[in-house]
């Protein structure tokens, strides 16, 4: 296997509604990942494309759609598609086909546009589930994280004050960042407490909203980072994904397995053997808050109940021990589904060559690791990557 | 070089500007129609669900009793082997208190949904369903429940045949 680094990224505003279509803002994300790595779209042998349901965008086909936009125009193109799992696992298919030796240079261009579904795509969600176990009940998707996140705190016996530091820490991290839709500097714990109850124990401010957005990275190999002088790199030095069956009335919601799998087949491939001393700082996934404490166990990089306390005690705060969504998040910066790669490989690049400019974490971090999640509560897609 | 990058591409729209019809748009509106055959477990599951009774599946290999019942085990990763009943009784291993409908609207009372792992099954096998004769202050888990059957005039062999669980109390055995 070949080394693989990041040499670009790019990300357009996240927000409820933007009117460039899909395309526009693929393409926008792709010129400014394509710029920052100074090549053009000639330099680049093969393109990933990921992106969520078609329902969202309401047309099929979704990848050829965007194809044009994400730089593909007759070239070796594949959209790959992992649910919300997609944020993270693009960047692992971009990596396979410069590991393998197949590509010297590919793009990766994740797009979301929800807003196009109407009057919410709350009701496309509805399409996922299974059609005779769970259609009949009328699901809404909010339920199976109220559903984790309940037998989350029976568990290990978490207050809600306790998951909503998370919110509150995501939102004001993404106050640095440029592309946030739901940055909030004075948001309190008693704010995200005493939102609306949309289905206990989920409350308004402990979800991130659905959202429009597009973001692109671009990876090489080592030769062509040396023999084109690149100096901005940050190495994927390891990769991993893992997914349960989707019989998921049929496990214990409490851990996440499919995580810590995909984490320790990355930290195997990365030569990470001790996890929480070895990874600097971390971008799980949190499109609802206790998602970033139940994937800081599943990365094993907190015991089964102490992410929380971790969160109480400062340690995943941007200046802490194990700065955590650094980026300011999902819950902060926003979910627009397979774009948030921007806050998770994309933040990971802008940390680790130390161009995150107010975000960037105060003291010297080597290496991080980021994580995304999806389908029915069960895959997991975890990236390593090192300074 | 987030610092460097003055200008981030993207122009916001309000929900007043769609709607509205401020900015150009076109609309269009699908009509997707679907039927599923319900297969070997299922037909059988959904039979028995209108005779009031639940069934499972046993694998030997793995000695699962397996809920809801299937043809292959997705462990053992060979055929299942028979047909077993099991309890409508079950134990709550975790619940929502829903102010949203299917559609995320609001509604101001609230949906008991959560998933009931149930006697006869292997350990926290079970199913989603909704939870009724209990308040929202009631509702916990761990709590035992029963199915509440739709009277049999009233069933179509689907798991609304479920009403849905109410509390086991030991009178009402």
């Amino acid at each position: 296997m070949r080394k693989v680094g990041v040499i670009g990224a790019g990300m357009t505003l996240f927000r409820r509604r933007l009117q460039e279509t899909g395309k526009e803002m693929c393409f926008e994300a792709t010129k400014m990942a394509l710029d920052s790595a100074g090549l053009t779209r000639a330099d680049i042998d093969m393109v990933v494309n990921g992106t969520a349901p078609d329902a969202f965008d309401g047309v099929h086909m979704k990848g050829e759609y965007l194809l044009d936009g994400c730089g593909g125009y007759r070239k070796p193109y594949t959209r790959v598609f992992t649910g919300g799992g997609t944020g993270v696992f693009s960047s692992i298919a971009g990596w396979w086909h410069v590991a393998s030796g197949l590509a010297d240079a590919v793009l990766v261009v994740n797009e979301e546009k929800m807003s196009s579904c109407q009057p919410h795509p709350q009701s496309v969600f509805a399409h996922i589930w299974d059609p005779i176990l769970d259609r009949p009940l009328r699901p809404n998707l909010v339920w199976i994280f109220a559903m984790e996140m309940n037998r989350y705190m029976h568990v290990h016996g978490v207050k809600k004050e306790d998951i909503a530091r998370v919110a509150v820490k995501n939102k004001r991290n993404a106050v640095g960042h440029p592309c946030a839709q739901l940055a909030d500097p004075k948001i309190t714990v008693d704010d995200v407490l005493n939102s609306e109850v949309m289905a206990w124990p989920v409350q308004r401010l402990d979800i991130s909203p659905p959202s429009d957005g597009a973001s692109a990275i671009v990876l090489a190999s080592e030769d062509f980072i040396r023999r084109r002088k690149i100096k901005d790199r940050a190495w994927m030095s390891g990769v991993g994904w893992c997914i349960d069956s989707t019989m998921w009335t049929d496990r214990d919601l409490y851990f996440p397995e499919y995580v810590a799998r995909a984490a320790q087949t990355a930290y195997k491939r990365a030569k990470i053997s001790d996890p929480r001393r070895e990874i600097d700082f971390a971008e799980p996934y949190d499109p609802f808050d206790y998602k970033e404490l139940h994937h800081l166990e599943g990365l094993l990089l907190a015991k089964k109940g102490e992410a929380p306390i971790l969160t109480r005690e400062g340690v995943t705060e941007r200046d802490g021990d194990l700065p955590v969504c650094p980026s300011g998040g999902l819950m902060g910066v926003g979910n627009p589904i397979a774009a948030t790669m921007g806050q998770k490989i994309g933040e990971l690049f802008w940390q680790l060559t130390n161009q995150a400019g107010k975000r960037q974490i105060p003291h010297e971090v080597h290496t991080g690791v980021a994580q995304a999640w999806g389908d029915l509560m069960q895959y997991g897609s975890v990236v390593v990557m090192s300074s | 070089m987030t610092e460097r990058i003055t200008k981030w591409p993207g122009v916001e729209l309000s929900a007043a500007d769609l709607n509205e019809g401020k900015v150009t748009q076109t609309r269009f509106r699908p009509n997707a129609k679907y039927a599923w055959s319900a297969g070997e477990a299922m037909s059988r599951f959904l039979a028995e669900l209108q005779n009031g009774r639940l069934i499972a599946r046993t694998c030997r290999s793995c000695k699962r009793i397996l809920f809801p019942p299937r043809m292959f085990c997705e462990v053992c990763f060979r055929p299942t082997d028979e047909w077993t009943y099991i309890q409508d009784t079950g134990t709550i291993e975790t619940f929502s208190i829903s102010y949203l409908d299917t559609d995320a609207k609001r509604i101001p009372d609230p949906i008991l949904v959560g998933v009931v792992s149930l006697d006869g099954a292997s350990p926290k096998m079970g199913m989603m369903h909704y939870f009724g004769d209990m308040t929202k202050d009631e509702i916990r888990i761990g709590m035992r429940v029963k199915a509440v059957w739709k009277p049999w005039e009233e069933r179509r062999g689907s798991v609304l045949d479920i009403r849905h669980f109410g509390p086991l109390r030991k009178d009402a055995k």
